[in-house]
């Protein structure tokens, strides 16, 4: 049904994502825990098995290095599977098989063997879980060379990110913003389309300062861009959207229109992304600063259970806050 | 109420050849005697090609690197059981299944004197990489497995592991879901008995290792692994049976690692002279050559023959790797992704500036 558009959610637009590009290429594999019949415990998956059946939707044993190291058998052997890991925070027992094999077969064989998977993993707080289910560890991926690493705000972007991350020829590790999975709905073309990997988005234009984001803290930006247009501010949101490839021309050329950064991200504050940023900000954009970067990150603790989340999660008046503070410096 | 048994297994051992190079006949498969005489050569060969590179290493001509000596039978039994269809997953000590199947053995020295050309293996050769980090590669095992069976392909994936090695969550993991899946996926354990200094007995309570298999559901059997009959014997019928739908078995093949564990270990430390004694009587190859002696099928000057065959064939990997030029400094960046990204061509070109001064 090409041309046509649907309203869908983060969650459906990465069902979509999927479901097109099984259609298109039959070497794509789904697999993971309750990825098939249950349809994925955010419904992520849901219809899937279905309409691919059970050797394409492969409900697997309990067990992270299980499913990525079969991840790693199925790629360098002419398979392109999607492993969700249920919730990144339980992606510690795979980190093995991602960082020892997944990130370096390319390399190890000299460009002869490569792993074109993709991993999904819903990251971040935000939604009241139990413990172990609110974590966000992009630094992590991030200061291992070999992986992509690509985390949409949207359901466009969602569903074109997640198509370009499958037709990757590298590992990419694709994190997804479970509180904002159903939080709301965008028009998304019903056929497949890509977003390319390794390019930010100009998510709200504005002069004064830019909010540098990516995933469920876009939102966050967005909300604290309009707190500050109405106190007379101009707020530029940019969205990074992939952190690695990092497309740096972009935060660069907003830091140097404005003059003023705030850099935001639920992970912890300390050797977060955040601080990469803001080193690449001093590398090539020191002389336009007006004032010191600010970041508004997660603290340096553990994720707080249920309870407490809301004070550790950055928020809208947070980064309200650090956007004036560049304003008054 | 009453307590029943609900699970009862036996695990069985396999033996053809005796330590006198004596055979049980009914055991014993028809194998052509030209079969048994490259079994030989190729035993011969690699034992050449673990010893030069031994040499090299004192010479400071090679790197680390991990002797096979004593664990030739698994190594070319299963090599030659093996067709080019099938895959072979190894661990870091399987550079004679390696060489076997067709990886220059140039190329393997590389990979241990420091050089990502070792793992650049030649086309429509079905190997992964050398894998050091323990264990991890037996996973990879599962997912060829699966791969080759959702494929519908008759071809089998045969992953290596040591001892050691089964006592990482990953061995189990694998074994797990090849047996789940059904995968078309024969694991090798090469038990040499010591996983660096540690023996088998504090590795496991297990009486064997090929016992395990019972807990996913998988046929395993426990072979002489010194014996190189009983591991063909053993690999064969594994091969066929994970090609034709039957799924994946474990091969506990039980040799001895008669050398350090690598160059950078020394065993004195931790066993004795009296145990490493009591294997050499086990040593494969002698064994096999007292086979062929008493079957009239070898004699000195064939041995003469072959040993300088072996010598002339490993200077040969000698010479082409030291004839390998060096790779440029982009080497190092150049295949980390399939399109460079922006950060790496900058990291690259400054690398490149600084080399050429």
């Amino acid at each position: 049904m090409s041309g046509q558009r649907q309203r869908l959610t983060i969650a459906q637009a990465v069902r979509d994502a999927m479901r097109d590009e099984m259609r298109l290429d039959p070497t794509v594999l789904v697999l993971g825990e309750d990825v098939g019949v249950d349809g994925g415990v955010f419904r992520a998956t849901d219809g899937l098995i279905e309409e691919f059946g059970p050797e394409r939707v492969i409900d697997t044993p309990l067990a992270e290095s299980g499913i990525i190291g079969l991840s790693v058998g199925l790629a360098a052997t002419g398979f392109r599977p999607v492993a969700e890991m249920q919730f990144m925070g339980f992606v510690y027992p795979a980190i093995n098989q991602l960082f020892s094999h997944a990130a370096r077969m390319r390399n190890r064989t000299r460009g002869r063997m490569t792993i074109p998977m993709v991993v999904r993993m819903p990251y971040g707080g935000g939604i009241h879980p139990p413990e172990h289910h609110s974590e966000s560890y992009e630094s992590l991926f991030l200061n291992t060379p070999g992986f992509k690493v690509v985390v949409p705000s949207n359901p466009y972007d969602a569903k074109g990110l997640l198509i370009s991350a499958m037709r990757s020829n590298d590992p990419v590790l694709f994190m997804e913003p479970k509180r904002i999975y159903r939080a709301f709905r965008e028009e998304v073309p019903d056929e497949a389309y890509t977003v390319p990997l390794g390019s930010a988005s100009v998510a709200h234009t504005g002069d004064d300062v830019s909010l540098i984001a990516w995933g469920s803290m876009t939102r966050v930006c967005h909300d604290a861009a309009e707190v500050l247009a109405v106190q007379g501010i101009s707020a530029e949101v940019i969205d990074l959207r992939s952190l690695n490839p990092l497309d740096r021309d972009t935060f660069i050329g907003s830091v140097v229109k404005t003059g003023r950064a705030v850099v935001v991200h639920e992970a912890p504050k300390t050797n977060g992304f955040g601080a990469e940023i803001v080193a690449q900000i001093n590398e090539y954009a020191l002389m336009h600063l007006e004032a010191p970067v600010q970041r508004v990150c997660g603290f340096d603790t553990v994720f707080p259970l249920a309870h407490m989340e809301k004070l550790y999660l950055p928020n809208r008046d947070r980064v309200v806050a650090a956007a004036k503070k560049t304003m008054e410096f | 109420m009453p307590r029943t048994t609900v699970y009862e297994a036996v695990t069985q051992r396999l033996e053809i050849l005796d330590l006198d190079g004596q055979v049980d006949a009914e055991l014993m498969p028809e194998f052509d005697p030209n079969k048994i005489l490259e079994f030989y050569r190729n035993m011969v060969l690699i034992r050449a090609f673990d010893n030069k590179a031994l040499k090299l290493q004192r010479q400071g001509r090679m790197g680390t690197w991990p002797p096979i000596q004593g664990q030739e039978a698994i190594q070319v039994a299963t090599a030659m059981a093996m067709e080019d269809s099938d895959w072979l997953i190894p661990a870091f000590r399987e550079q004679g299944v390696m060489v076997l199947r067709g990886i220059p053995g140039h190329t393997i020295y590389a990979y241990w004197a420091g050089d990502e050309r070792g793992s650049e293996f030649p086309d429509g050769i079905r190997c992964f990489p050398i894998a050091v980090p323990v264990g991890s590669q037996w996973q990879h095992g599962a997912g060829v497995g699966l791969s080759l069976k959702l494929r519908g392909e008759q071809a089998a994936a045969v992953v290596f592991g040591g001892d050691g090695s089964t006592s990482e969550g990953d061995f189990h993991e694998g074994i797990n879901a090849a047996g789940v899946f059904k995968t078309n996926t024969v694991f090798v354990i090469q038990n040499n008995q010591w996983a660096i200094s540690v023996p088998l007995s504090k590795q496991t309570a297990s009486q064997t290792l090929a016992q395990k298999a019972h807990a996913y559901g998988v046929p395993g059997i426990q072979v002489d692994g010194n014996d190189i009959f009983a591991v063909h014997v053993a690999v064969t019928e594994a091969l066929e049976r994970a090609r034709t739908g039957g799924g994946p078995t474990l091969i506990e093949a039980e040799t001895y690692r008669l050398g350090d564990h690598t160059t950078a270990d020394d065993a004195s430390r931790y066993r004795s002279d009296e145990e490493v004694d009591q294997w050499r009587v086990k040593d494969p190859v002698p064994r096999l050559r007292k086979y062929l002696e008493a079957n009239g099928l070898w004699d000195d000057e064939r041995e003469k023959n072959l040993e300088g065959e072996a010598r002339k064939w490993v200077d040969a990997q000698v010479e082409a790797l030291e004839a390998m030029p060096p790779q440029p400094p982009e080497a190092i960046f150049e295949y980390m992704y399939d399109k460079m990204p922006p950060h790496l061509e900058e990291q690259m070109a400054a690398l490149k500036a600084e080399v050429e001064g």
